[in-house]
Parts: C-alpha cells; structure tokens; sequence
C-alpha cells in the first residue's frame, strides 16, 4: 500500500491518527449523544428560537456553559451577566489549553485555531492521554494533531446531530409540562455526585444561599456574587484543612 | 441585548480561554489559585441556581408545602445521591413536579 492510495492526497499516517482518534472518541460518544438531546429540548423549553438553541452549540460549544446559558436567557438575565457568567464556568479550558499548549507548539496558527475551537472536556480527556504517550511510529510522531482532530470532529459533529434532534423533539412538547424545571434538575444530577468533601459541599452552600438573598439584586449580579463567594469558601476551607507539610490530600470521601 | 449579541459574547469568551494558552505558550502559565479554584467552580454556580429555583420558583422565597418545586427538587437531590444517574434524577424530579402539582 502506497500513501498516495490512501485517497484525497492525505497521506498514511494522518489518515490513520485521525481514524484512531475517531474511534477512541466513540464510547464517550454514547454518553455525549444523550447530554446533547437534553441540551435541545431544554433550550427549547428555555424559550430560545431552534436557530440560536443550535447557533449556541456551535457557537459556544460547551455543554454545561450551554445548559447554565439557556438557564439565564430564561431567567431574563442581562447579556453581561450571561458572558461573566459563561466566562467563570469555561476557565477550566484555559488549563487544558496550557496542557495541550507544548505538544501544539510546532503547529500553524490556522491549526492552532481550528484545535482550540475542538478543545472541549470531552476531546481533551480523549487527545492528551495520546499526545503524552510515546510514539508507535516515527511518522505518526509528527501527525498527532490529526488524531486530536479526529476526537474533536466527532465529538463536534455528535454534539451538532444530537442538538438538532433535541430541538425536534423540544418543539413537541407541551409547555404545561413544564420542562423548563428539568434544567434545575440537570444542575442538581451534575452537583450533587461532586460533592464529596466539606471544601465543595461549603463552597455549593454558600452560593446556593448567597443566591437565594442576592436575588433582588439588579442586573442579576447575585448569581455573579454567590459563584464567587462560593468558590472562595471552597478555597479557604481546603487551605484550612490542607497543612503546608501535606500538599496532596484526599479528605473525606 | 440581542440573544445573539450575548451568544457571540458566549463563544468569543469560551473560545479566547480554550486558545489562550495554546497561543501563549512559554509567555503565559495558569496562576496556581486559579488552577486550585477551578474544582469549586461547578458546585458554586450550579448551587447559585439551583437553590433559587427551588427556594424562589415564582420569585418570592416559598418555604411553604405549596412550593412543589422545592419538594420535587429534594427528593430529585436524594435520588441524584443515591444514584449518580442523569437521566433518572431528571425523570423522578419531573414526575415528582407533575404529580404533586395534580395533588397539592
């Protein structure tokens, strides 16, 4: 087999790191499908046209940015506060962006663009283990972007698919059932099993509570307020428990 | 604001994150208490709105038996510890929601 048989010009060990990223992307797939559904038919129930339900996948392509941004729009919230919003619960990428940073060094900026738009959880988890590990072959040492595009791609595809499908059924739905209350019930699913320690237990308290008597406040800067109160509680109850001589704990679980 | 301003907003901010330091790299690290802040991050917005939807649902606090938000919102928070399951938190929370609405 020739590398000019391989079809459209693409050579081997491209085509093959990029097939390989693919199907290592497949099993988290089935789990992304269902998350994507849900995102649209919420959207919907949040009272977002199909058009900006899907522009947001797109656009933003991030699933709990998208869950908590259908949230706010339904909660009226002003466009500001949406963005801060978004910003604080996306932060998170900018260490998987410092992460994928050395192994994309060499690359163009158009690769580096196109890669830092698929840089989601879901195709950091998938590309890193890979970029980390050594080599099978000296060709395919060089061609390790192709396998984080192929995670990327079918994860952004299966996000879009699933979107859309969600929007679909969305649609049909009756608004006296009331779905615009699953969106609480997401949140409560993704917190609850996360809470596994006094630091983050605290740090969900204080929000919840700070939200609750900040609700009046105007521009809804409360809900701004109580993340960030939030957050540093969990961070000064961890440095309370955490003495300097033990850096790695694991508390209570 | 337009709803598409504030998405274009969603994605500019998100995007700028995920290349930053793909785009700086060797000029720029992550400051150790952003990186320590990070785990906080979910449970501190998510609770931000999730007790008010529960505790608020028309806008005023409800602690009230009438409020079935908030009891449906806590058995759903029992079945979610329980059972670590989305889409069955989602499912007992929504049925919860439309049979005591049909009681109470």
């Amino acid at each position: 087999m020739s590398e000019s048989r391989a079809g459209e010009g693409v050579p081997l060990s491209q085509r093959s790191e990029f097939l390989a990223g693919v199907r290592a992307e497949a099993p988290i797939l089935l789990g992304v499908a269902p998350f994507g559904m849900i995102y649209g038919v919420l959207a919907i129930g949040a009272g977002l046209t199909a058009g900006a339900s899907q522009a947001m996948s797109a656009i933003v392509f991030a699933g709990s940015a998208q869950f908590v941004g259908a949230q706010l729009f339904l909660a009226g919230t002003p466009g500001v506060v949406i963005v801060l919003t978004t910003f604080i619960v996306n932060l998170r990428h900018a260490l998987y962006s410092a992460s994928v940073a050395p192994h994309l060094k060499r690359l163009d900026w158009r690769w580096k663009a196109l890669l830092a738009y698929l840089l989601t959880d879901e195709a950091y988890a998938v590309a890193i283990t890979h970029l980390g590990r050594p080599p099978y072959s000296p060709a395919a040492a060089q061609q390790r972007h192709w396998y984080f595009l192929g995670a990327g791609l079918a994860l952004w595809l299966t996000w879009q698919l699933s979107t859309a499908a969600g929007i679909v059924l969305g649609a049909q739905i009756p608004a006296g059932w009331a779905l615009d209350f699953t969106l609480a019930l997401t949140f409560i699913a993704l917190v609850v099993p996360a809470l596994k320690d006094c630091p983050s237990i605290a740090a969900a308290l204080t929000a919840g509570l700070i939200a609750v008597l900040a609700a009046g406040w105007p521009y809804k800067l409360g809900l701004v307020a109580a993340a960030l109160s939030g957050i540093g509680m969990g961070l000064l109850l961890e440095e309370r428990q955490a003495p300097a001589s033990q850096p790695a704990q694991e508390s209570v679980s | 604001m337009s709803p598409w301003l504030i998405l274009l907003g969603m994605g500019v901010v998100t995007y700028l994150t995920r290349l930053s330091l793909i785009a700086l790299f060797g000029r720029l690290a992550v400051p150790p208490i952003i990186e320590r802040a990070l785990r906080f991050v979910p449970p501190a917005v998510l609770s931000a709105i999730i007790f008010p939807e529960l505790l608020r649902p028309a806008g005023a606090f409800d602690l009230s038996l009438g409020n079935v938000r908030l009891l449906a919102g806590i058995l759903a928070i029992l079945v979610a510890w329980r059972t670590r399951n989305v889409l069955l938190t989602i499912g007992a929370g929504m049925v919860a929601l439309w049979v005591l609405r049909a009681i109470i």
